[in-house]
C-alpha cells in the first residue's frame, strides 16, 4: 500500500508542488492539507514546504503557527509522527516551538539563492536513514531569513544530544562557520537543520525536495525525502519511530 | 467597554545579530554623520484594545506581545500607552 504523506499548504506556500513531486519520486502518495483544515486525512507523515506563509508578515512563519492545521500537526507530532519542515516550513516549526531555535535575517542581509553542500551528522534518524552517505549533499537554498540562532546553552545541548541533523560544509568538507564561504546565511555552528528532543520533528533551510532527480541538477536530497517516507510507513505500521524518544518526551521541543 | 490605544516596541535582544542595524550604522558615514553607534532595528506595532478597564486591556496587550508580536528567543518588547485614540487608520 502506498503510504500517505501530507503536504501542508498555507496561503503563500510556493514549494508545495515540488514537495508533492518529491514525495511521488520517493514512492509516497502526497496529500495536500489546506491550512484551514484540522483533519489530517489519515496521513502517516507530514511535510511543511517552503514559501512565504501568510506573506511572512511580522516574522517568517509566525502567523502560520496559529492556523487550524498547525494545531493538528502539533498533536500529530506529540503522538510521535514524523514531521519535516523545509525552509519556510522550518521557520513555521521554529515559531511554533516544535523545533528549537530561531531563524534570523541572513547575516549578509541578502536573499540567498544558490547551491550549498551539507553534511548529515547522523545516518540513523527518521530524516536521514535512507541517505547512502553523510555527504557532501548538494542542494539549493533560497531564503532571506535562514540564519540559525539559539543561545550557547541550547547549542551545547543540541550538540550533546545529537540534535543537529545537518551542517553546511566548505569545499574541504569541514563545517562552515558563520563567516565561511560554505555557510549561506551566517548560521551558528554551521547549522542547516535540527530536530526536537523527541527526535520525530525536524527542520532544515536547504531544499532536499528540489534535489530529487538528475534533471534538477542533484539527487542528493532524495535520501532525506525517502527517509521521511520510510519513517511514515514505519509510523503507520507500528505507531512508533526508530531512533526517537517519543514515548518518554512526547511534545517537548 | 473603553478603547485603549497601545504601542508595542519590539527590538532584537542584546547580543542577537542585527544585520539591519549594522547596515544602517555602516551607511551613516555616507551621510557625513559621525559618533552614532549601537544601532538596533526593531518594529513598532500600534493597536487598540476594547476592554472594561485598563488593567484588562493591558493584560491582552501583554499576551499578544509575548505570544505573537515578539519571539522571546530573540526579541524583547516594551508596551507603551498611546494617549491619542482619535486617529486610527482603517
Amino acid at each position: 500500500m502506498t503510504i500517505r504523506v501530507g503536504v501542508v499548504l498555507f496561503p503563500g506556500s510556493n514549494r508545495d508542488i515540488d514537495a508533492v513531486n518529491a514525495l511521488r519520486v520517493a514512492g509516497a502518495e502526497p496529500v495536500v492539507l489546506w491550512h484551514e483544515q484540522a483533519d489530517l486525512e489519515g496521513v502517516a507523515g507530514i511535510l511543511l514546504p517552503g514559501g512565504f506563509a501568510y506573506g511572512d508578515y511580522l516574522r517568517a512563519g509566525v502567523i502560520a503557527r496559529f492556523s487550524p492545521v498547525m494545531r493538528s500537526v502539533a498533536d500529530f507530532a506529540a503522538r510521535g509522527g514524523p514531521v519535516l519542515g523545509i525552509c519556510n516550513g522550518f521557520q513555521v516549526l521554529a515559531e511554533a516551538g516544535l523545533v528549537p531555535g530561531a531563524l534570523l535575517r541572513n547575516r549578509g542581509l541578502r536573499f540567498v539563492c544558490r547551491q550549498v553542500a551539507l553534511r548529515a551528522e547522523d545516518l540513523h534518524t527518521p530524516f536521514t536513514r535512507e541517505l547512502a552517505a553523510a555527504g557532501p549533499l548538494r542542494m539549493p537554498v533560497a531564503h532571506g531569513e535562514g540564519c540559525y540562532f539559539a543561545d550557547d546553552a541550547t547549542l551545547d545541548a543540541l550538540d550533546a544530544d545529537g540534535r543537529v541533523l545537518w551542517r553546511y560544509v566548505d569545499s574541504d568538507g569541514g563545517v562552515a562557520g558563520p563567516e565561511d564561504a560554505g555557510n549561506p546565511n551566517g548560521s551558528l555552528r554551521g547549522i542547516a537543520g535540527v530536530r526536537n528532543a523527541a527526535g520525530n520533528v525536524a527542520g532544515l533551510m536547504p531544499h532536499p525536495e528540489a534535489a530529487v532527480e538528475a534533471i534538477l541538477g542533484s539527487e542528493d536530497g532524495l535520501g532525506i525525502i525517502r527517509s521521511l517516507v520510510v519513517s511514515a510507513r514505519e509510523f503507520a505500521a507500528t505507531g512508533e519511530l526508530a531512533g526517537t524518544r517519543t514515548s518518554v518526551t512526547a511534545g517537548a521541543a | 467597554m473603553t478603547a485603549y490605544r497601545y504601542a508595542v516596541n519590539v527590538t532584537p535582544k542584546p547580543g542577537i545579530l542585527d544585520p539591519q542595524g549594522r547596515a544602517v550604522e555602516r551607511s551613516l558615514p555616507h551621510l557625513g554623520i559621525d559618533g552614532v553607534s549601537a544601532v538596533r532595528v526593531g518594529r513598532r506595532v500600534e493597536l487598540t484594545v476594547d476592554a472594561p478597564d485598563e488593567r484588562a486591556a493591558s493584560a491582552v496587550v501583554d499576551r499578544l506581545a509575548s505570544e505573537l508580536l515578539s519571539n522571546p528567543l530573540i526579541e524583547a518588547y516594551e508596551v507603551e500607552r498611546v494617549r491619542d485614540t482619535a486617529e486610527v487608520a482603517g
